[in-house]
């Protein structure tokens, strides 16, 4: 089996000496998706900087396809939850920045993001600004961003947390659908543990400050909308949730 | 904005004038001196001074606190959008600490020796005290932008010189214009008194001069110049803010 996504014994310590991350190792395959859950300040964002090339290690290696990551790759795409898109930027420059700064035309770069705004029912506010969308379309933007680079990999940070329940749910749909269809490998940060099992294949629990692995539960079942309803769904809900309650002491 | 909008503005902007201008006449008429003479007079002043050498007064004030705001504009903000880097902002902060609250204009008689007595160091005196309101402002703006602007920019493939032109830049530019109308008030302050003296030019000259020659209707013809110099500039930058902003205002 590849691997697109490897931890190697990361360690993270801050300069003001917060350890934030310590020896985590986990591996995702290519074309699977992967949560990783935890309590707040535990480390699961550094963990996606680190991935995403922002920041470095202290110790220990991240892989993608096999090479270290050194500077934010090609491959990836991060998603942030709330500060992530441009509130000076209209929605259309927001999605298309990314394109800029990999060299794409005038006429390339509308080539891509037209279309794709068009597929997340973006395409009449392409000339909004962020503030006067809902957090919902803000969101989605923020997704048609990342899309737009065509990357292999997408690193998501809490994407979902600051939404209300209905619209998280049909985000929760898009993004299923999404890694379904396009198959992309997903590593998503989430406090919330029905998101971590509805949208991934394994759920790694990080104990507290400083984050390491407790457990990786194996969700097998994830793939369908209706997983939502199904006894197996709350059984692994209540396996992750006694995960963390046992990282936590 | 909508066009009765902007009509109600200019509606409350008419309405304010005449009720100054309705002021100004029954406080002349009350106090019944030469000192303070009736706003007709003032505007028959205004008329026949532009007819003389008043437009020509004015147009020097102008490009005396033109070129100032332009020179502490040039310096300050480079400097101010640097601070959102940490290792920058710990060096430029003391400095800014110790230089600060000096009220620069007692540095008039330095400069008049480094710089003479000519138009150059009327503008250095006005440019450095913009340049302080201007970095201060600056500075905080950028102190105070969220990290995940930048890791979302980097996160994009941008370079150093893409985090200043769309995050750094961007994201201080609507306190920078602010800070910029608020030093309005402030460079025509220092401009009348750089021109108090040592010029036979400009508005604050022909104030000065009027007054010696208890030219009263002269006097407040050229305070009207210099108020209306302040206002265009401060009308003239709301426009700018409103255009280069956008986003700030829908």
């Amino acid at each position: 089996m590849r691997f697109m996504i490897e931890a190697k014994g990361i360690s993270k310590v801050y300069q003001d000496g917060t350890e934030a991350l310590r020896e985590v190792c986990f591996e995702v395959p290519e074309g699977e998706s992967c949560s990783i859950i935890g309590p707040s300040g535990c480390g699961k964002t550094s963990l996606l900087f680190i991935f995403s090339g922002i920041l470095k290690p202290t110790s220990g290696k991240a892989l993608i396809e096999g090479n270290e990551v050194v500077s934010p790759s090609r491959k990836v795409a991060l998603i942030l939850q709330d500060y992530g898109l441009f509130p000076w930027k209209t929605v259309y420059e927001n999605v298309s920045l990314g394109l800029e700064f990999r060299g794409y035309g005038k006429k390339e770069r509308q080539e891509i993001v037209l279309p794709l705004l068009d597929d997340l029912d973006l395409k009449d506010f392409a000339n909004h600004y962020p503030k006067q969308l809902s957090g919902g379309m803000q969101q989605r933007v923020g997704f048609a961003r990342a899309l737009a680079l065509n990357p292999e990999i997408l690193v998501m940070d809490e994407p979902l947390s600051s939404l209300d329940a209905l619209t998280r749910e049909t985000l929760q749909n898009f993004l299923l659908s999404l890694w379904k269809h396009k198959g992309l490998t997903m590593l998503l940060v989430t406090h919330n543990i029905e998101e971590a099992v509805f949208l991934g294949r394994e759920i790694i629990v990080l104990s507290p400050r400083p984050g390491r692995v407790v457990k990786i539960v194996k969700n097998h079942n994830v793939g369908e909308v209706n997983y939502r309803n199904t006894e197996d769904f709350f059984d692994k809900c209540r396996e992750v949730r006694q995960s963390i309650e046992d990282g936590a002491t | 904005m909508p066009r009765s909008e902007a009509e109600h503005r200019r509606w409350s902007y008419l309405i304010a004038g005449l009720l100054l201008i309705v002021l100004w006449q029954a406080m002349s008429f009350l106090l019944n001196s030469i000192a303070l003479p009736t706003p007709l007079t003032v505007f028959y002043a205004v008329i026949s001074g532009l007819k003389d050498d008043l437009l020509s007064h004015l147009l020097v004030s102008a490009a005396r606190v033109g070129y100032g705001i332009a020179l502490a504009l040039s310096l300050a903000v480079p400097l101010g959008l640097i601070s959102y880097k940490k290792g920058a902002d710990k060096i430029i902060t003391p400095f800014i600490y110790l230089l600060y609250p000096i009220p620069h204009i007692v540095l008039l008689p330095l400069i008049i020796l480094l710089f003479g007595i000519g138009d150059l160091s009327k503008v250095i005196l006005i440019a450095i005290i913009v340049f302080f309101q201007i970095l201060v402002t600056t500075r905080d703006a950028a102190r105070n932008i969220s990290t995940n602007y930048i890791y979302s920019l980097l996160s994009l493939g941008a370079t150093e010189k893409d985090v200043y032109e769309h995050v750094v830049f961007p994201a201080c530019l609507p306190k920078i214009l602010t800070a910029l109308r608020i030093s309005i008030g402030t460079a025509i302050a220092v401009l009348f008194f750089v021109e108090s003296f040592a010029t036979r030019k400009g508005l604050g000259f022909l104030i000065m001069d009027s007054w010696s020659r208890m030219d009263y209707p002269d006097l407040y013809a050229a305070i009207v110049a210099m108020a209306l110099l302040g206002f265009c500039l401060y009308v003239m930058l709301e426009r700018v803010e409103r255009e280069v902003c956008a986003w700030v205002y829908v």
